[in-house]
């Protein structure tokens, strides 16, 4: 691990000043201090923001849920509201990770988490995202658990989070507080495809800080839940995943919301398998025909062609869960 | 019980300044380590990083912070390097080596700790939780305040913690080098009340790797002292 000075952030302004001078925060550091080891994140200086006041679960007026950037992955899994209005959420934060990391980790943090691609980790292997125009050592090498969607040449990493996708599912908003004030930015538009940047992966300015994730009202009845396919049955990144929210009125589904993970460079919004699924009616005949349409538009490398299938059999069993079948 | 010991200046996990005149296995790997790591502290520092003008001496003396914690109800009062992990601040400054070093990555629970920070100066908790953490993530530094439970300070005397009866009496253990973050770990998802059955021990405990595959019997450790409660 390189020296780094460390700074304690007494105030969000205090926070703001130092990350606009190229301070790094830190929150749970549950990432970060593993990468500082393996010398592949190098911050000469970092912010604790554990004091800041972002660690509130509320409702909003519009009747959506704010979720500070501070509150832990734990603490948001258990609180009543998360649990009561968003099940799809508390159900991917609990299949993360352990019970450690997760009393450990925060929101905020967990979306800023970077990808678990070996060859990222490795600082001796080329790659485009840790050291650009080095090339890509995953796109031709060990590549099973890489993406399949939302690919270049440039980067094939997936986008390690679980409730990152139910976020992208439920569009969610991402609140940023800067030098310039404070703005919101729709999740879809938060974590960046890696194009011919992939070292750029999100949309935060120098110095701005997440202060909460938003999640929409929605129309009630809600069902929503996360189904996670690995190789073990605990504590591992998903090899797919799929987050589910339906809104049935009069045995008809009115609102979709679907996204998967494991299978994209980012959180995978599924918009055609939600534009199959409204204004029909469950069957499974339904699930099916609207699940073969999740694997669009993939790009299978050598060692992760199994994903294509797996992606339309996970969506289609976490639909049938879900919405269940008349 | 809350002994208050001096503060003492620590030497940097690196060893620079490392006095011991008969090399134990330990201070042997801390120094040795320490050569690695200061060719790698001077490149970064010509590389011309975030530092400011008062860190630009960091090549000889990397930097460091004072930080007030309680271990095990004794408070200490340190300066550590901030590349310091809790790990290492209980194992090679505090002599506490019951907190197992396996994977360093936050990835087999061999370190895990309780750590309580509702108690700590800000009023919240230093490394944005509390309960059981991996110890090996945690930057010392960050825990001004905070309150740290080893294995150490389960037991009360001579009279073994329940959990720690609990694994003598299952025999959940065989070589024995997870056993104390098995148990610390165990401990906090008692608290937490996550043992309503096997199964729902062995997924809230999932994080605590077991080379030996001693997990049936560790889910009846658990077992048995959630029960008693």
């Amino acid at each position: 691990m390189h020296p780094f000075a460390y700074t304690r952030a007494s105030g969000t302004r205090e926070a703001l000043d130092a990350g606009r001078r190229g301070g790094r925060y830190i929150a749970g550091g549950t990432t970060l201090v593993d990468l500082m080891r393996e010398t592949v994140e190098r911050p000469g200086n970092l912010v604790d923001i554990s004091g800041l006041p972002l660690r509130e679960v509320s409702v909003t007026e519009r009747g959506g849920l704010r979720v500070g950037a501070l509150v832990t992955m734990a603490q948001t899994a258990a609180h009543p509201k998360v649990r009561t209005l968003y099940p799809v959420i508390s159900q991917a934060l609990e299949l993360s990770a352990s019970a450690q990391l997760r009393n450990m980790a925060t929101i905020g943090g967990n979306i800023m988490q970077r990808t678990r691609c070996t060859y990222f980790r490795d600082v001796t292997a080329d790659c485009n995202k840790r050291d650009p125009g080095s090339g890509c050592a995953a796109l031709h090498g060990f590549n099973r658990t890489h993406a399949v969607l939302g690919t270049t040449d440039s980067c094939v990493a997936t986008h390690p989070s679980d409730v990152a996708v139910a976020f992208a599912a439920l569009e969610a908003t991402v609140h940023l507080l800067g030098p310039d004030g404070k703005r919101g930015v729709p999740f879809a538009d938060f974590l960046l495809r890696p194009g011919n940047t992939p070292h750029r992966e999100h949309a935060i300015r120098q110095g701005e800080l997440i202060t909460a994730v938003e999640i929409p009202a929605l129309p009630r009845p809600l069902r929503s839940g996360y189904l996670k396919v690995r190789d073990r049955q605990s504590y591992e990144f998903a090899l797919t995943s799929a987050a589910v929210a339906l809104h049935m009125r009069g045995g008809v589904i009115r609102e979709a919301r679907v996204a998967a993970g494991g299978v994209g460079t980012v959180p995978w919004k599924l918009p055609a398998v939600e534009r199959h699924l409204v204004g029909e009616r469950p069957s499974d005949a339904l699930w099916t025909a609207a699940a073969e349409k999740a694997a669009e538009g993939a790009r299978p490398l050598e060692n992760n062609r199994f994903k294509v299938e797996l992606l339309k059999r996970t969506v289609e069993r976490q639909l049938r869960v879900v919405g269940g079948t008349k | 019980m809350s002994i208050e010991l001096p503060e003492s200046a620590v030497p940097p996990p690196t060893g620079a300044g490392e006095s011991s005149s008969t090399p134990t296995r330990r201070t042997f790997i801390a120094t040795s380590t320490a050569v690695g790591g200061a060719v790698v502290a001077g490149g970064v520092i010509g590389g011309g990083s975030l530092l400011g003008p008062e860190e630009a001496t960091a090549a000889e003396a990397p930097p460091s912070s004072r930080v007030s914690l309680t271990v095990n109800g004794t408070r200490r009062t340190v300066t550590v390097d901030n590349r310091t992990s809790l790990l290492d601040l209980l194992r090679e400054h505090f002599g506490l080596t019951g907190s197992k070093k396996g994977c360093n990555a936050g990835a087999c629970g061999a370190c895990t700790v309780l750590v309580d920070g509702e108690r700590s100066e800000m009023g919240v908790p230093p490394a944005g939780g509390w309960g059981r953490v991996n110890s090996c993530l945690t930057l010392a530094v960050r825990l001004e305040g905070a309150e740290v439970t080893t294995i150490e300070g389960l037991a009360d005397g001579d009279r073994l913690h329940p959990l720690q009866k609990a694994f003598i009496d299952q025999d959940a253990f065989q070589c024995g080098y997870c056993t104390p973050g098995q148990i610390v770990s165990g401990v906090g998802c008692i608290e937490e009340g996550h043992t309503g059955s096997p199964e729902e021990i062995r997924e809230w405990m999932s994080g605590n790797i077991c080379r030996c595959g001693c997990y049936v019997k560790i889910v009846r450790a658990v077992q048995q002292t959630a029960g008693r409660k």
